[in-house]
């Protein structure tokens, strides 16, 4: 089921993905290294962490555009580290209201959102994309405007899908705009409900609803070792166990081996 | 050094650094400041702290953006940031410094110019982190103040200069002077950082290990797991 999502992530696409905290389907991460996906761009809403270091070190990315990748507690992401520092991926480096705003933009389908602040940061000067104006409703106020970024793809897990093909999101309203934004939106979920979650209006307004939604599958636990809220939380120790395999190019390889590439053990434990 | 961890006493200098302060928000990996943002609370039961990644609970509902959303409006007064290097001028590098690469810049660019109090922290004091000038400028603003596993500075506006403020047990003058790569001003004898009391202590290792814990396992392990906590 994950392998069906992966399967239409095409080479080359601008892939958004959540940070570590939020929905990640790592499941479909690691069918995505398994079908030897090449090219992608991924964006990170608005941080990234162990599916972008997975994603890098198997060699399927080409570019990032990504607040910050880290494993949190766990350290520095040894792969996307690594890559950066030899010149093998091109880092777009942002700052994480820039890149809710620019996909606020995507959206509401203007062009462009302004942010304040910024102005003093080096990014500015490292983003030629990014234009500071004078602010046309006050003299010499000078802000920064993002244009907008419309993600080929957004991919990440919910807690369910529901039958008239909704998704539960929560709280993780990043992941509602990264799905409006998207020109495509793929999502695996803990568990399939009966009936419509838009007739429940405690459900309602964590919902995705299926306008935007573009393809589901079902995976349980499909998060690890990531968290899914209210179910199962991080899992810290794989988490330092990979950030200790991925330190060499071949403890990397062998963590690949071990639980990405042998389907029977690519599943969490439950 | 007395009967405490390095860690205890930091988290001692960053609650007093809050008195007064109504929100203080607590970015991705924090966990000293957390922990000094915690203590707080116990001084002043109206300070409100917002964990950006609270595990449970966690205080925003808007997805990742509303923290940023409430900077904006002036709704959280102070904010901690850290760097890889942090220079003489207070700007701050997470992106990238002697061929190195870190891990980017947060949302640091953005809330360093719109959070009035924004607290510099950084553990490694050292000519490597304590620069003359940062290689990249992941953001520029003006600190409150900085603080190091050696002492603490606090900034001065008018001269747009860091003053060192006091040393920690266990650090002396001429090492700080030593191991910092910018010029600032000090008194000719800089007082010494105060040590955790008891009460704060009892605090420290009660409650507050329990609500870290929640939030950053791998820290509260190491910090309180020896002491029995």
């Amino acid at each position: 089921m994950s392998e069906s999502l992966a399967a239409r992530i095409p080479d080359g696409a601008l892939l958004a993905l959540p940070p570590d905290y939020s929905l990640v389907a790592m499941e479909v991460v690691r069918a995505l290294i398994r079908r030897r996906a090449k090219g992608l761009r991924l964006l990170g809403v608005p941080i990234l962490g162990l599916s972008a270091d997975l994603l890098i070190g198997a060699g399927c990315v080409a570019e990032v555009e990504t607040s910050a990748v880290s494993l949190g507690e766990a350290g520095l992401a040894p792969r996307f580290t690594e890559a950066a520092e030899k010149g093998e991926i091109r880092v777009r480096d942002a700052t994480c209201p820039a890149i809710h705003s620019a996909l606020q933009a995507a959206e509401k389908g203007v062009p462009f959102m302004p942010l304040k602040g910024v102005l003093g940061s080096d990014l500015i000067s490292a983003r030629p994309d990014w234009k500071v104006l004078e602010n046309p409703f006050k003299k010499e106020d000078p802000i920064l405007l993002l244009p907008a970024i419309q993600p080929d793809v957004a991919l990440f897990h919910a807690r369910w899908a529901d039958e008239a093909g909704n998704v539960w999101v929560g709280r993780r309203r990043e992941l509602a705009t990264a799905a409006h934004a998207a020109k495509s939106v793929l999502v695996s979920v803990e568990e399939l409900r009966k009936g419509d979650m838009l007739e429940d209006e405690l459900l309602a307004p964590g919902v995705v609803s299926s306008i935007y939604v573009t393809a589901i599958a079902c995976a349980p636990r499909g998060a690890w070792p990531l968290g899914t809220p209210g179910l199962y939380g991080i899992d810290d120790l794989h988490l330092s166990l990979y950030a200790k395999a991925a330190k060499t190019r071949e403890g990397f390889q062998r963590y690949l081996d071990e639980w990405v590439l042998t389907p029977r053990k690519s599943f969490s434990p439950a | 050094m007395g009967p405490y961890a390095k860690e205890e006493l930091l988290a001692c200098v960053i609650a007093r650094l809050l008195a007064g302060s109504r929100h203080a928000a607590i970015g991705a990996s924090s966990p000293i400041p957390a922990t000094g943002a915690f203590l707080h609370r116990y001084a002043d039961p109206s300070f409100r702290v917002s964990l950006q990644q609270r595990r449970t609970a966690n205080p925003f509902t808007e997805g990742s953006r509303e923290l940023f959303d409430l900077a904006g409006q002036g709704r959280i007064d102070t904010f901690f940031l850290g760097g890889a290097q942090i220079d003489g001028e207070g700007a701050i590098n997470l992106v990238r410094a002697e061929g190195k690469r870190f891990p980017g810049s947060f949302g640091s660019a953005y809330l360093y110019s719109v959070i009035p109090n924004t607290i510099l922290f950084r553990e490694e004091h050292s000519r490597r982190t304590l620069v003359a000038k940062v290689e990249f400028a992941s953001a520029r603003g003006t600190p409150k103040a900085l603080l190091t596993g050696k002492a603490l500075f606090t900034w001065q506006s008018q001269r747009r200069r860091f003053r060192l403020e006091s040393v920690h047990p266990g650090a002396s003058a001429e090492d700080v002077r030593e191991n910092t790569g910018f010029a600032y001003d000090a008194a000719q004898q800089p007082a010494a950082t105060p040590e955790p009391d008891a009460q704060e202590l009892a605090l420290l290792r009660g409650p507050v290990a329990r609500e870290i814990a929640e939030n950053y396992p791998e820290f509260a392990r190491r910090i309180w797991c020896s002491k029995g906590v």
